[in-house]
C-alpha cells in the first residue's frame, strides 16, 4: 500500500535544511525522520489548510464518520418507532392513523434513507468485527471498506426500485 | 512542569481498578449484539417493508397476525432489547467523546439509560400484553373467541 505513505512533494524544502541531509546525521537521528517532522508553510502545501491541523484518515476516517452519523440517526428513529408501535396496545384506530403517515410518498423516500443508513451501519459494523478479530482485517481495512460500499450499493440497487413500486402504488392507489 | 515530576520509566504499572471491567463487556456486547441485530433487523425489514405490499400492508391486523405467534413476539422483543442497549451504549460513547464538562456528561448518560430502560419496559409490555380483541369486528374470525 505504497500510495498511502506520506509522500513529500518534489518542491518541498524544509526551512533551514539547505545542507545535504546526510551531514546532520551526527545528532543520532536519521536525516529522514528529522526532515519529515518539519511542518511546511501554507504556500508549500497543496491545501488551503496547513498540513498537520486537519486529520486526513482517508477510508478509515470516513468509515468511522459515516458509522457515527448513521448510528445517531438510527438511534433517534428507534426511539420514535418504539413509541408509534406502542400505539398497537392503545387502539387500532390510533395505530393505523400514526402508521399511516409512514405510507406517505415523502415518508417512502425517508424509508430509503433509513434502509441506506441501516445497511451501511450493519455492513461497516461487520467490517469492524473483522478488523478486531481476524488476523488480516486490520491490514486490509481499506479494501474491506470498499467491500462494504460495494455491498451497500448492491443492496440499494435492489431496495430502491422495490420501494419506488410501493410509493407509486400508494400514489395511484393500486396494488 | 519540571523534568523531576515525570515518573521514572521503570515505575511499576499502576494497579488496575478492582471489580468487573464494564467497558470490556460493553465492547464485547457491541460486537455480539451487532451480529444478531444484522439478522434481526434485516429480517424485520424484509418481512415488513419489502415482501407483500411493503409499508402499505402495515396496519393493526398485520401486527395482530404477527403477534399471534410467539416467534414474532420473541423476534421483536429480542430486537428491542438488543437495539436499545446497543444504540444507547453507542450514544454513550459519543457523549463521552464530545461532552467535556463532567456534570453535563453524567446527566446526559443517565438520561440515555433512563430513556432506554423506560422504552424497553414499554415495548416488552406492549408485545406480551398485546390484545387482538381490541380491533375485533363482527365479521372477524376472532369475533366468537373475543366475545367469550
Amino acid at each position: 500500500m505504497g500510495s498511502r505513505q506520506c509522500v513529500t512533494p518534489r518542491s518541498f524544502r524544509p526551512r533551514g535544511a539547505s545542507q545535504a541531509p546526510t551531514s546532520s546525521s551526527t545528532s543520532g537521528r536519521t536525516a529522514v525522520s528529522a526532515s519529515a517532522r518539519v511542518t511546511p508553510s501554507v504556500s508549500e502545501t497543496t491545501s488551503r489548510t496547513p498540513r498537520g491541523t486537519l486529520y486526513r484518515g482517508h477510508e478509515g476516517m470516513w468509515s468511522w464518520v459515516l458509522h457515527r452519523i448513521t448510528g445517531i440517526g438510527i438511534f433517534f428513529f428507534l426511539l420514535v418507532h418504539i413509541l408509534d408501535t406502542a400505539l398497537i396496545r392503545v387502539a387500532p384506530e390510533a395505530y393505523d392513523a400514526v402508521i399511516g403517515t409512514y405510507k406517505n410518498p415523502i415518508m417512502g423516500v425517508g424509508e430509503i434513507i433509513l434502509v441506506a443508513a441501516v445497511a451501511y451501519h450493519a455492513f461497516n459494523g461487520l467490517r469492524v468485527i473483522l478488523v478486531d478479530f481476524s488476523k488480516w482485517g486490520a491490514k486490509y481495512q481499506r479494501q474491506l471498506w470498499w467491500g462494504v460500499i460495494g455491498l451497500w450499493v448492491v443492496l440499494m440497487l435492489g431496495f430502491v426500485p422495490r420501494q419506488f413500486m410501493v410509493i407509486m402504488a400508494e400514489i395511484t392507489g393500486g396494488h | 512542569m519540571t523534568a523531576e515530576s515525570i515518573a521514572d520509566p521503570r515505575t511499576p504499572v499502576a494497579p488496575r481498578r478492582k471489580g468487573v471491567n464494564l467497558e470490556k463487556y460493553g465492547w464485547m456486547f457491541m460486537r455480539g449484539s451487532g451480529v444478531l441485530l444484522v439478522v434481526l433487523i434485516f429480517g424485520h425489514l424484509i418481512v415488513n417493508l419489502v415482501m407483500g405490499e411493503g409499508v402499505r400492508q402495515i396496519d393493526f391486523a398485520f401486527v395482530a397476525g404477527k403477534y399471534a405467534t410467539p416467534f414474532w413476539q420473541w423476534w421483536d422483543v429480542i430486537m428491542l432489547w438488543l437495539a436499545l442497549i446497543h444504540g444507547t451504549n453507542g450514544m454513550r460513547t459519543i457523549v463521552n467523546d464530545y461532552v467535556t464538562h463532567n456534570g453535563t456528561r453524567r446527566v446526559l448518560i443517565w438520561a440515555l439509560w433512563i430513556v432506554a430502560a423506560l422504552l424497553i419496559l414499554l415495548g416488552t409490555l406492549v408485545v406480551f400484553t398485546f390484545d387482538p380483541c381490541l380491533g375485533v369486528t363482527p365479521d372477524s374470525s376472532l369475533w366468537q373467541m373475543c366475545r367469550g
